[in-house]
């Protein structure tokens, strides 16, 4: 009995990826896919992509596992989460320019819901830290309109939910020593060293 | 809540497969589609993540009876014109195997779908497709029983 039941359960590999692709495409198209997400190699390691239709919504390091930050979005933005690569091409390849030194501004839509308040104000002021330049937790703190809140603007920096599109590793110590890092201070000193190439 | 992606991992293959059971392989393809497609968009306003398999499972049912349905529109279609050409099962797919499933009585693959295939308890079952759920027991049970002797395999034990 259970080779018969077997046998009628079979289905292979190439037919599971061509149903997820239509799933794909067709919840895309009637606008019920929310979040699409993949990954890509970098040299400070896999980076999770996530994506809602206003812009990149998502960048998480390698020390971040998988199903947390999908479990994050899908609670704070929204479950109708699929695997996309596709969706995600234009980012992968402006962050690919990047790491290879051919891009120092990025053009890829942002969206920011992932970040409420004071946090938000800091990132929107973050992201006018242009390339190859560094700021202290304070001056932001100041260009933020709070002067007295450089605590929160480390608090800002450490929960980026788009780190490296949005230049948190350029916000430094007042002593010129690098403060923290959420993928590691490794990471941190390496996109600093490539912006100063 | 869980991220849908996970969903479909879980649940794909045996969705895929009731889908197959009851529509046949070249319309199950469609079938599994709309499920899914029904079901992302549900899926964010849904109450409790209990029991997922029996809710796609109830949604592929429905996808799938409207498949049918509008097959069998055609068919008459077809009929009344003369026309020939049969889309269901036959045109594209020769395994003996779902030419006997599409003969068994309806009751019947529709057990076997959601029992063996998407592992649902048989009062569960009972639920989707009506009845009790001792005669879907039964159902699942004959129906399983029949194909293999269509199938006249001394293999399947």
């Amino acid at each position: 009995m259970s080779d018969l039941v077997d046998e009628l359960s079979v289905v292979d590999e190439a037919l599971s990826s061509r149903l997820h692709e239509r799933l794909v495409r067709d919840a895309s198209e009637v606008g019920t896919l929310s979040i699409s997400y993949r990954t890509v190699d970098s040299p400070i390691g896999t980076l999770l992509l996530a994506t809602t239709s206003a812009g990149l919504v998502r960048v998480a390091f390698e020390n971040e596992p998988e199903d947390l930050v999908l479990q994050e979005l899908s609670s704070k933005l929204s479950p109708a989460i699929l695997y996309n690569p596709k969706g995600l091409d234009e980012v992968a390849r402006e962050l690919d320019e990047y790491f290879k030194g051919t891009r120092r501004v990025f053009e890829i839509p942002l969206d920011f819901g992932l970040s409420r308040g004071f946090r938000r104000t800091v990132i929107e002021r973050m992201v006018k830290v242009p390339f190859g330049n560094t700021r202290t937790y304070s001056q932001l703190a100041v260009e933020a309109g709070n002067p007295k809140a450089t605590r929160a603007v480390g608090s800002a920096c450490a929960t980026n939910p788009i780190p490296i599109v949005l230049p948190c590793h350029r916000i430094l110590r007042s002593d010129g020593s690098l403060g923290g890092y959420r993928g590691g201070l490794d990471a941190k000193r390496f996109l600093l060293a490539l912006e100063t190439k | 809540m869980k991220p849908f992606e996970l969903v479909v991992r879980e649940h794909s293959a045996a969705v895929f497969a009731v889908c197959r059971v009851l529509v046949g392989p070249i319309d199950a393809e469609d079938a599994w589609s709309e499920t899914f497609l029904a079901a992302i968009s549900a899926y964010p306003k849904l109450k409790t993540m209990d029991n997922i398999r029996g809710w796609l499972a109830t949604i592929a049912y429905h996808k799938s009876m409207d498949i049918l349905r509008s097959r069998t529109k055609q068919n008459h279609h077809e009929n009344a014109n003369e026309v020939t050409t049969t889309k269901f099962v036959h045109a594209a797919n020769h395994e003996a195997i779902w030419n006997e499933v599409k003969s068994l009585p309806e009751r019947q693959r529709l057990a076997i779908a959601y029992h063996y295939l998407a592992g649902l308890p048989h009062a569960e079952t009972a639920a989707i497709i009506g009845g009790t759920a001792d005669a879907t027991r039964r159902a699942a049970s004959d129906g399983l029983e029949n194909l293999r002797k269509r199938l006249n395999r001394e293999d399947w034990s």
